[in-house]
């Protein structure tokens, strides 16, 4: 099997492969630092996540054709007007939605994941009757494109590299924001003891409007840098999002270093089986791997033991 | 009332009577052959409601993956009458006569050890329910024993869906990959394509329909249907008056995976092809909504739920493809936040009560405010 | 192990339980012994861990360390349902009914027979268990209420229906986690004639906050503090404890 390859570019291509996996690494975190933070801490299942990020793609898309037509001059900097407008349009969009439906149903999660899951069919149709069911793409700067080159036979594309530089950047902002700031001491009060944070003069009702909306925010995020590495159409995110809640639940739901970790594990080995086999076959292993450890320890991976 | 040993009380005698005469009478005297398929279709899904009955609306497990077992359950019949169609008579032109087609394309020259016992048809009829439910068993026992419910069930039940879906794609040669298993035929000999064929399948369904039906009732009559609402409710008290809840959730999510394997395999029957669409999380999904809109606790429910439900999405879906999508969500987030009982609901609360006082004018109301031994608070 | 000759008359004998969570140790090395026919009041400041020794013998909660025994049966190993036919019933703190069925199909429940899945598919509700259901139904003053749904009941007579579930199982060892928490003052003393009634014949193990209450009924008191035991003793014993006195009154 490796006979054709000398070592040098077998290195090459486990780094390439292995890079690859980080890029994928970086969508599932994205993705499911959002989920994280709206069901670890609130304990919502929110199955129309994908289609909040699909929005941000769309709103990316839809500023790189206005810059492109309107402000020629600013396209090598639109995407970073375009993600604030995508966390913009998806946060305010979750923050209606907790509104007029989530906050309804915080004792029923499962009747809160079937309403979800009946708002991303929504949302698809809408995308679709307004965008079409093609699929779009955006046009990159020309900074963007093209690869680096590390050594003679590895290569790393540019758009890769930012989209990991993104992540990184939005993963210390969220802890920041969770763990650091008043506002995210607020958020963990409430999740630890409602009624508690309520008498204390926490308005428990707004903390939840906005911990959904920096959930779904961050997924426009997710969405905008999806933009930079493939192409977008309406059910796009249907397809990642049952793969993000298991990196969200097999991390432990309420721990952020473990999503993290978690989705490392996970595109790490699905982009190394990809290498040995099919890609579906390597989807089947690694998901069928996940559900096993799941089943073993329900409890995902990092979770600490707790009296309940 | 509490001391009631009849099978059926008034209301559910009348619910049963009037839908043995809706389907064993007036929808096959009053459709046509093809709308009475199409009937026949939809009710294959009622089987996986009368399921989630028992499951969802009694025992509290959401499963998202009831796609599964219907799957394998259409799977198991559609791999028999694959073999029958494949005679070797009729597969002559085929570079290895005999097996199925997708397996000749796929360059495979014998049929598979697992799909030898479907040569069979006793024992394709004996797979049909034991597939699904050991199957259950085994994610049930491996989940509800660690004590593994609520919403992460329902994920990974949902996860499960979607291996198998990408399983069943990916293996071309061994399930007929996307396309599903197709061109099935006979039964015995018995050719299922024709109108005849159509109008006795579709009592065959009805009539089994209706042994799921009085199981359900069963099963929902005796002290452990009344465990399953107990568990949903205070799982703890359930296991500290002595029972293995593990093993009633158990239970609960293998009867509703054989319901569910049934309804399959009339599937397969009734349509003539069985593909990974109806496994996946979409279609099983869907299934979770069509028992909601019937009422997650109404076994009735669940058939008028599946009938109703899937007439408006073919009647949208032909009109006006973009507002069915539309419909459904609307539908899912209805269902959940007005009529969290359903289309049972509706009935129990507006429309029974109208008919009970128009057959008695004797007061209905039970008398049970009397005044209480305690003066303690009402109940939180 | 220590226990393993201990004399018969220990119903259950708790020696070296220990648990930890994340390294706290809500129990620690806690060792006592109750006898046939005994009422046992546990007391003890908040966070004691009263309701963890509970949930510890009754198999809520899985011990890190020590013995669980209980007739000379280990409980530690076993799992709840399998404890609980040993003979051990245990109440919870805030009443767990099931609001969904009646009174009479709560109690039913209850009933020790059927308790394996096909066991309870072919129940039946014969003269003997309509018979057991209304005399405990008497009992817990709920007899005129066997149609209700146990929503419809008050908070004191929701603790009143649990107790009666757990009567209509006829554990040999009772544990009530605060019966009287929440009640009004005319259910406090039905409850207290109720439990007086209810105590024949069986080990009683109550956690309980009501001094007046806890006075009435026991035995012997035995009070946590820190997961361990402060004082033990009769009730008298226990209040001239400067010990006891210190961590209720101290600081």
């Amino acid at each position: 099997m490796f006979g054709d390859y000398s070592l040098g570019d077998l290195g090459a291509i486990l780094a390439m492969q292995g890079f690859a996996g980080l890029i994928l690494f970086s969508v599932y975190v994205l993705m499911a630092l959002g989920l994280a933070i709206i069901f670890g801490q609130m304990g919502v299942i929110n199955m129309a996540h994908g289609e909040f990020m699909i929005l941000g793609a769309y709103v990316t898309w839809m500023t790189s054709t206005t810059v492109q037509h309107y402000a020629p001059w600013l396209f090598p900097g639109y995407f970073f007007i375009a993600m604030t407008l995508a966390f913009i349009a998806s946060g305010s969009l979750g923050m209606l939605v907790e509104w007029a439906m989530i906050r309804h149903l915080y004792r029923r999660p499962l009747d809160t994941l079937l309403a979800t899951w009946g708002l991303s069919l929504i949302l698809q149709q809408a995308y679709r009757s307004v965008f079409g069911a093609r699929e779009v793409g955006v046009e990159l700067p020309d900074w963007m494109m093209g690869s680096w080159q590390a050594t003679d036979s590895i290569q790393i594309p540019i758009n890769g590299m930012f989209v990991m530089a993104l992540t990184i950047l939005i993963t210390i902002a969220v802890s920041y924001v969770l763990f650091w700031s008043s506002w995210g001491k607020q958020v963990r009060a409430v999740v630890q003891n409602r009624v508690m944070a309520g008498a204390v003069g926490i308005n428990t009702e707004k903390v939840d409007r906005y911990t959904f909306g920096l959930g779904c925010g961050i997924a426009g995020i997710a969405g905008s840098a999806f933009t930079m590495i493939g192409s977008t159409g309406p059910t796009a995110g249907q397809l990642y999002i049952v793969d993000t809640f298991l990196v969200v639940v097999f991390g432990g739901a309420a721990s952020l270093l473990g999503t993290i970790a978690s989705a490392f594990s996970i595109s790490q080995t699905q982009s190394t089986l990809e290498f040995f086999m099919s890609g579906s076959m390597a989807k089947v292993i690694t998901l069928l791997t996940i559900v096993a450890i799941l089943m073993m320890r329900p409890q995902g991976l990092f979770a600490l033991k707790v009296r309940k | 009332m509490i001391i009631n040993s009849r099978f059926f009380n008034r209301s559910e005698l009348i619910g049963f009577v009037s839908l043995a005469v809706l389907l064993f009478l007036i929808l096959p005297l009053s459709l046509d052959i093809f709308r009475l398929n199409l009937v026949a279709k939809y009710l294959t899904y009622a089987f996986v409601g009368i399921g989630l009955v028992l499951c969802w609306g009694y025992g509290g497990i959401l499963s998202l993956g009831q796609g599964v077992f219907f799957g394998l359950g259409g799977y198991c019949m559609a791999m028999f009458l694959k073999l029958e169609a494949s005679s070797v008579a009729n597969t002559k032109i085929q570079s290895t006569p005999g097996i199925p087609d997708f397996m000749d394309w796929n360059q495979l020259t014998a049929v598979p050890m697992f799909w030898k016992p479907f040569y069979s048809f006793p024992l394709t009829v004996l797979a049909i329910i034991i597939v699904p439910g050991i199957f259950a068993f085994i994610i049930g026992a491996a989940m509800f024993k660690r004590r593994v419910g609520g919403v992460y069930f329902a994920i990974i039940t949902q996860a499960i869906a979607a291996i198998l879906t990408i399983l069943i794609v990916g293996q071309q040669g061994y399930t007929g990959g996307i396309n599903g298993i197709t061109d099935l035929r006979t039964l015995y000999g018995w050719d299922i394509r024709t109108d005849h064929a159509k109008f006795i399948l579709y009592f065959v369904e009805v009539v089994l329909l209706f042994g799921c039906i009085i199981a359900a009732q069963f099963i929902r009559l005796t002290k452990l249907g009344r465990i399953l609402v107990a568990m949903r409710e205070q799982e703890d008290r359930v296991r500290f008056s002595g029972y293995s809840v593990a093993n009633f959730k158990i239970f609960a999510f293998c009867a509703a995976a054989i319901f569910a394997a049934v309804g399959g395999a009339m599937f397969t029957l009734e349509v003539g092809f069985m593909s990974p669409s109806f496994v996946g999380i979409v279609p099983s999904i869907e299934m979770v909504i069509y028992t909601a809109v019937g009422g997650r606790m109404s076994i009735f429910g669940a058939v008028y739920g599946s009938l109703l439900v899937n007439f408006a999405k073919t009647m949208l879906s032909e009109s006006f493809p973009q507002l069915w999508l539309f419909g459904l969500g609307g539908l899912f987030i209805a269902v959940v936040l007005a009529f969290p009982s359903g289309l049972s609901g509706i009935w129990a609360d507006y429309v029974q009560p109208r008919i009970d006082r128009l057959l008695s004018s004797r007061k209905p109301k039970a008398a049970w405010t009397e005044s209480s031994v305690a003066d303690g608070a009402p109940a939180e | 192990m220590l226990i393993g000759h201990q004399p018969k008359e220990f119903l259950l004998a708790v020696s070296g339980l220990t648990v930890s969570f994340d390294g706290f140790k809500a129990v620690n090395d806690l060792s006592f012994y109750v006898e046939e026919n005994e009422i046992r009041v546990i007391i003890g400041p908040n966070g004691a861990g009263k309701t963890t020794v509970l949930d510890l013998i009754c198999g809520k909660t899985k011990a890190t360390e020590g013995s669980i025994q209980f007739r000379g049966k280990e409980l530690t190993k076993l799992k709840e349902n399998e404890i609980v036919k040993t003979g051990v019933g245990r109440k919870f703190q805030t009443p767990s009914v099931f609001e969904d069925l009646s009174v009479f199909e709560n109690l039913e429940i209850s009933f020790p027979r059927g308790r394996s899945v096909f066991g309870s598919l072919t129940f039946q509700r014969d003269a003997k268990v309509k018979e057991r259901v209304e005399e405990v139904a008497e009992m817990i003053f709920l007899k005129d209420k066997l149609s209700t749904y146990a929503d419809e009941l008050s908070h004191g007579q929701k603790q009143w229906l649990e107790i009666g579930m757990l009567l209509i199982q006829d554990p040999d060892l009772l544990m009530l986690d605060e019966p009287v928490a929440g009640m009004s003052v005319s259910e406090r003393a039905k409850t207290a004639e109720l439990l007086n009634r209810i105590i024949k014949n069986r080990s009683v193990l109550v956690i309980e906050h009501d001094m007046k209450f806890v006075e009435d009924i026991a035995h012997k008191v035995t009070v946590l503090h820190q997961g361990q035991i402060l004082s033990e003793g009769t009730m008298e014993k226990v209040k001239n404890d400067p010990k006891v006195i210190e961590v209720y009154l101290g600081h």
